[in-house]
């Protein structure tokens, strides 16, 4: 799949070919390409316009009329608190990333390479299953596992260990963000180690190289396309969860998504200052996509 | 088995033999030990849904009283109806314009294709939360009014990409000739979609529909933001209730989720990975 947003193709009056058999050069474009693209640029591009411009109005309410009058929202994304907000985003995002790819890199590698090739797909649609659950349920289970009187502490203080006080936390919500971007990371790293070439690996022990040698200079190389895919697709997705950090992350775990929510729907109603938040999150995500459409495995960048 | 073992370790050398052996241990008790991990929260969800006690997770007993109480709250129904409304809709419009939308890329070259496509392919990225600022500020500026049907119109979105998707994917393995030969030997355009290409596209239409449909019922920021008053959908409901404290019917109502989600998800996957199996 391509993501891309730039790089249109030239005009080809050639390639028009099957036209013909819909008699017409303008009917069937119209009635297979129509419906969906009108929705999809009155739904998606033309807000992301507005957007935009709303993020270019100081002060904004609900209602005003819009007339752009400079980057004052933009400044604001730099005052002290709210770099931190960023800050944090950032934070869950990357610590997030390489929880999920140093856990999800043995699973994918035993999927792909290890397990009982006829129970394969099952096993790994069984991994990521969990994965269409509701993300709400999944926070309010980690809330249930980790508050005082839950199941942890429970555990912990039955076997004679001290409780530990995790939920509100930034433990919390990276443990909530890596359960839930896991599947992810082992479904696109599992694509990617799939064709992975066994026999290198042979040929390098047999060559005298020891297993953590073969692991780098055979293994990682080769998979790093699906590496790269999977860093920045569980990056992404972090930089604009909402659920996990607002659940699980108690007052003091502010991230960018929750500030946006806040700007809209929440007590601080500045639609303007929102939008230019909103703006500086989407910019995240396309150097993201960017990076992803340059390194990682196209294949999988989905 | 043990006596195969035995020969190979004569013909390898020792100290290559142990790594494998090793490795093999290892990397099996790390992937059992992350399944657990998956399915811990769901295990523990559907204990405290049997569990009388409402605050403690110590077991004190089987229940069934926290079904009970859910299939009769008033609130929770109504929200699972506007849920199920929304998500109904918004796969039916988005599998027509989807197929469509599949379709037509798949035939056509015109100038801008790559952006359209990127377009149509950018809700499967791009965070909720961009998606959700983004429709309500639209729905401002054109001052529609916020109702359960905004909330459809916004799922179309990324329902439409997720159904597009299936179909490509499925579109790819076909062969085009068939087609072809039903339009050589007589038939219209409109009888060669209908009665050659729909029937081959089903699996992948079908399964992106229960992928989207399974995305709908899940949504909650995007629905929160273009919700009008008294159109709440099941997510938000529970979000409240969750920001509220730990209430145990709500346990019984992930249980009832996650087994119909899961389900549903289950067979969408299974239908597109059978239909990708085929073209090998």
């Amino acid at each position: 799949m391509s993501v891309s947003t730039k790089n249109p193709t030239p005009t080809n009056p050639q390639s028009q070919l099957d036209i013909r058999r819909l008699g017409s050069n303008i009917i069937g474009p119209a009635v297979l390409l129509g419906p969906a693209g009108l929705w999809l640029f009155l739904l998606l591009v033309l807000p992301t316009l507005i957007i935009f411009q709303l993020s270019l109005v100081p002060n904004i309410k609900p209602g005003d009329l819009v007339i752009p009058s400079g980057i004052e929202n933009y400044l604001r994304v730099f005052e002290p608190i709210k770099l931190q907000v960023m800050g944090r985003s950032l934070f869950f995002s990357i610590g997030t990333t390489i929880f999920c790819l140093g856990l999800g890199f043995p699973v994918a590698y035993w999927l792909a390479q290890m397990s009982p090739k006829r129970w394969r797909n099952l096993l790994l649609l069984g991994f990521v299953l969990p994965l269409w659950t509701s993300s709400l349920l999944r926070s309010y289970a980690w809330i249930t596992i980790l508050r005082r009187t839950g199941l942890l502490n429970t555990v912990l203080t039955a076997i004679g260990l001290p409780a530990l006080d995790l939920l509100n936390r930034s433990s919390a919500v990276l443990i909530g963000m890596t359960y839930s971007y896991l599947p992810y990371m082992v479904l696109i790293l599992y694509a990617s180690l799939e064709k992975l070439d066994k026999r290198l690996l042979e040929a390098s022990a047999d060559l005298g190289a020891k297993p953590l040698e073969s692991f780098w200079k055979i293994t990682v190389p080769q998979t790093m396309p699906g590496i790269a895919a999977g860093s920045l697709l569980v990056f992404i997705s972090c930089m604009g969860d909402f659920v996990d950090p607002e659940l699980l992350g108690g007052a003091s775990s502010m991230t960018a998504a929750r500030l946006i929510y806040n700007q809209f729907l929440g007590a601080t109603q500045n639609w303007g200052f929102g939008s230019a938040m909103s703006m500086v999150l989407i910019m995240f995500v396309t150097v993201g996509i960017a990076l992803l459409l340059k390194y990682g495995d196209r294949d999988v960048a989905r | 088995m043990s006596d195969k073992l035995s020969q190979q370790q004569e013909e390898i050398p020792a100290d290559m033999l142990n790594k494998p052996k090793i490795q093999v241990s290892w990397q099996v008790i790390f992937s059992v030990v992350m399944y657990l991990f998956m399915y811990l929260p769901i295990f523990v969800l559907s204990l405290y849904s049997f569990n009388q006690s409402a605050y403690s997770a110590t077991w004190e007993g089987f229940t069934l009283q926290w079904y009970g109480k859910l299939f009769s709250d008033r609130r929770i129904l109504s929200a699972f109806q506007n849920s199920l409304t929304v998500a109904f809709s918004a796969v039916l419009i988005s599998a027509l314009f989807g197929t469509l939308l599949a379709v037509g890329l798949s035939r056509y070259k015109f100038p801008g294709k790559n952006l359209f496509l990127g377009v149509s392919y950018l809700p499967l990225i791009v965070p909720d939360i961009a998606i959700a600022v983004a429709t309500l500020v639209f729905l401002a500026a054109v001052q529609i009014r916020l109702s359960l049907w905004t909330i459809v119109a916004a799922h179309i979105v990324f329902c439409l990409a997720y159904i597009a998707l299936a179909v490509s994917t499925r579109l790819a393995d076909l062969n085009p000739f068939l087609e072809e030969a039903a339009l050589d030997l007589g038939a219209s355009p409109t009888q060669a979609f209908i009665k050659v290409l729909l029937p081959q596209l089903l699996p992948g239409i079908v399964s992106g529909c229960l992928i989207a449909f399974v995305l709908s019922m899940d949504d909650f920021l995007i629905a929160s933001f273009t919700a009008g008053t008294g159109s709440t959908t099941l997510p938000m409901e529970v979000f409240s209730r969750i920001r509220t404290g730990v209430k145990p019917d709500i346990n019984a109502l992930s249980v009832i989720l996650i087994l119909a989600s899961g389900t549903l998800a289950f067979i969408g996957q299974y239908l597109s990975n059978k239909s990708q199996e085929k073209k090998g």
